[in-house]
């Protein structure tokens, strides 16, 4: 009887039900996060035996001038991509928010780089920048400029990558700002405009402040994206020219899987785990003060 | 960001033929009102730059490998080689990489489905012990950016003996707390007494949640599929670290393995790009609203 009330019980069914999906995220998601902190402690190649270090790991990163490096390109990419692609795509959004002939064709073409893998994005741009024969460096030529290296350039490399991932991800933050004006209730725009709003001091005043919550997500995911950027430089540049383009996912990865030194790379995955976290805090943080949420 | 059961997904829906029956003309009307609205000359310039690396792409991988290095592009309606297209499935194992890509990513929808969906349910709707604690492990675990754990991930992988095998893509991604939050969050919103009435007639959990709930969360797991799609078919990472022989590639790998040796040929690249692509596109031109919808709700991955 009792064995019976059990079988029937909601923890019974309540924990078969949420077993499958929660033992998967415990084994794949949960247990790695402290296995790459314990990792982090420790020297290992991945074969041999883990050896433990205390804080070894964490010591050499601070003196390591290629993490340096790494990581001031990633800070570099994230002050460039966030505010390009946010703004960039604030713009797009008011543009397409309107009746206007053609509007879904405009939407389309914004949509569909975002479900492009990066590596098609990347093959697609290697040959539109390519510096003796693609498109971009042949109408620069038309204007008696160029040709440029483009990723093949230590100084214009990463920014290259800048403009290329901007190019992937601007419809992203297109279609959440749609969605975010939509939200605008027509009441108040007219009402703005009864009271003899101008253009732009309807978006200063009215318009902004109400995509405040959609711009604070914005800034938020874009930085943390920013900060694991990593297929664009594997597969076009490898980190160089030099290491012009060593930025910090690439960098760990080449270390726990090319070079065979995990135990540091876990530190530096690690490191990236509280800096992306902490950057996230802050910017919710500053947001607070400065989001109007209308609700 | 809350998923709603209704129809008005964010920026899906343009909005059309209710125009004539608002009150009074707003600037968007007025707007429509002209031919031509001076938003074009935004526009234009916009959705060209959009275009363009699609447009090059599409019209070399149609050209000789001669023709590719000419500009303005000499592409003549005579001229136009499909053979690129063959060339590509006759020099890498293409077809393989594409029916690989096929079974990870089709498996791994239908798991995300199956395990979301009960796991959603028991969340939603059951009371279980240590429910509130670990759903909150398991949303903790979506502010993990992969990059963080992909070292012990590849050894727990490794040790349970599937590097180098489909199942290194597939069984770690089989569930996911995105699905989990999103399927939970829309079972919420259904009316729990259409589930209690089912329950008083005699029929058990699973029934309710096949027969009652998931029929009516249609909106909610077609974005979770197409989400789920586009992750698994454009991931290029994990791959990377599991995969090493050419047979057991996905497309993105293969696509970089196919660099590597067509380098020069970019005709034939560009021709497999295209390949590369189709699916996804077709997928986003059946369901463009699940994609906008799904794309708007990945919010929750931050």
């Amino acid at each position: 009887m009792r064995i019976r009330r059990i079988l029937e019980s909601d923890h019974l069914s309540g924990w078969a039900f949420a077993f499958p999906a929660v033992f998967l995220i415990f084994v794949f998601g949960i247990v790695p996060v402290i296995w790459s902190a314990l990792l982090s402690f420790q020297k290992t190649n991945l074969l041999s035996v883990p050896r433990w270090i205390g804080t070894a790991n964490y010591q050499a990163l601070a003196s390591d001038p290629l993490f340096k490096q790494s990581a001031e390109h990633s800070l570099v990419y994230a002050a460039l991509f966030v505010p390009l692609s946010v703004a960039g795509g604030l713009f797009t959004a008011i543009a397409l928010n309107r009746r206007i002939r053609g509007v879904r064709f405009y939407r389309t073409a914004v949509f569909v780089p975002v479900i492009l893998s990066t590596i098609a994005t990347a093959i697609m741009f290697l040959w539109l920048l390519d510096p003796n024969f693609g498109l971009v460096n042949f109408l620069l030529g038309r204007v008696g400029l160029g040709p440029y290296g483009f990723f093949d350039s230590a100084t214009g490399a990463l920014y290259s990558i800048v403009g290329m991932t901007v190019w992937g991800w601007i419809g992203f933050d297109v279609i959440i700002y749609l969605a975010a004006l939509q939200g605008i209730p027509p009441a108040l725009v007219e009402a703005a405009e009864i009271d003899g709003a101008r253009t732009w001091g309807m978006f200063r005043n009215i318009t902004l402040p109400l995509l405040g919550p959609a711009t604070l997500f914005l800034v938020v995911w874009s930085s943390i994206n920013a900060l694991q950027l990593f297929d664009e430089v594997y597969f076009i540049t490898k980190g160089g020219p030099g290491t012009a383009t060593y930025v910090v996912v690439y960098y760990l990865f080449s270390l726990a899987f090319q070079q065979g030194v995990a135990g540091y790379a876990a530190a530096i995955a690690y490191v990236l785990l509280i800096a992306t976290l902490s950057l996230t805090l802050v910017q919710l943080w500053a947001g607070k003060r400065l989001v109007y949420y209308a609700s | 960001m809350i998923i709603q059961p209704s129809t008005d997904a964010p920026g899906a829906d343009i909005p059309t033929a209710d125009a004539a029956r608002l009150p009074r003309p707003t600037a968007r009307e007025r707007d429509a009102a002209f031919l031509f609205s001076r938003w074009h000359l935004v526009l234009i310039p916009i959705a060209i730059a959009m275009l363009i690396p699609m447009v090059w792409m599409l019209v070399t991988s149609l050209e000789t490998l001669n023709q590719t290095r000419h500009f303005p592009p000499e592409l003549l309606p005579h001229s136009v080689r499909v053979r690129n297209y063959t060339d590509v499935l006759r020099d890498a194992p293409f077809a393989r990489w594409f029916v690989n890509t096929m079974i990870v990513t089709v498996v791994t929808v239908a798991g995300n489905l199956l395990f979301c969906s009960l796991a959603g349910y028991a969340f939603a709707r059951i009371k279980f012990f240590g429910r509130e604690v670990v759903f909150i492990l398991i949303l903790a675990t979506l502010m993990i950016p992969f990059q963080v754990v992909m070292i012990p991930t590849f050894l727990i992988v490794r040790d349970l003996g599937m590097i180098n095998t489909l199942g290194a893509l597939i069984v770690p991604n089989l569930a996911g707390a995105f699905g989990i939050f999103l399927l939970r969050q829309f079972f919420r919103t259904l009316p729990v007494e259409l589930e209690e009435a089912a329950r008083i007639d005699g029929a058990s959990r699973l029934g309710v949640l096949f027969k009652i709930v998931l029929p009516l969360s249609g909106p909610a797991l077609a974005t979770l599929t197409v989400i789920t799609f586009l992750w698994t078919w454009n991931d290029f990472l994990w791959p990377l670290i599991t995969i090493y022989t050419p047979n057991n590639m996905t497309l993105q790998l293969g696509l970089t393995t196919f660099q590597g040796t067509h380098q020069i040929s970019t005709n034939l690249l560009m021709a497999a790009n295209v390949m590369s692509m189709l699916p996804v596109l077709l997928l986003f031109f059946l369901a463009q609203r699940f994609f906008i919808r799904g794309i708007a709700t990945t919010g929750l991955k931050g």
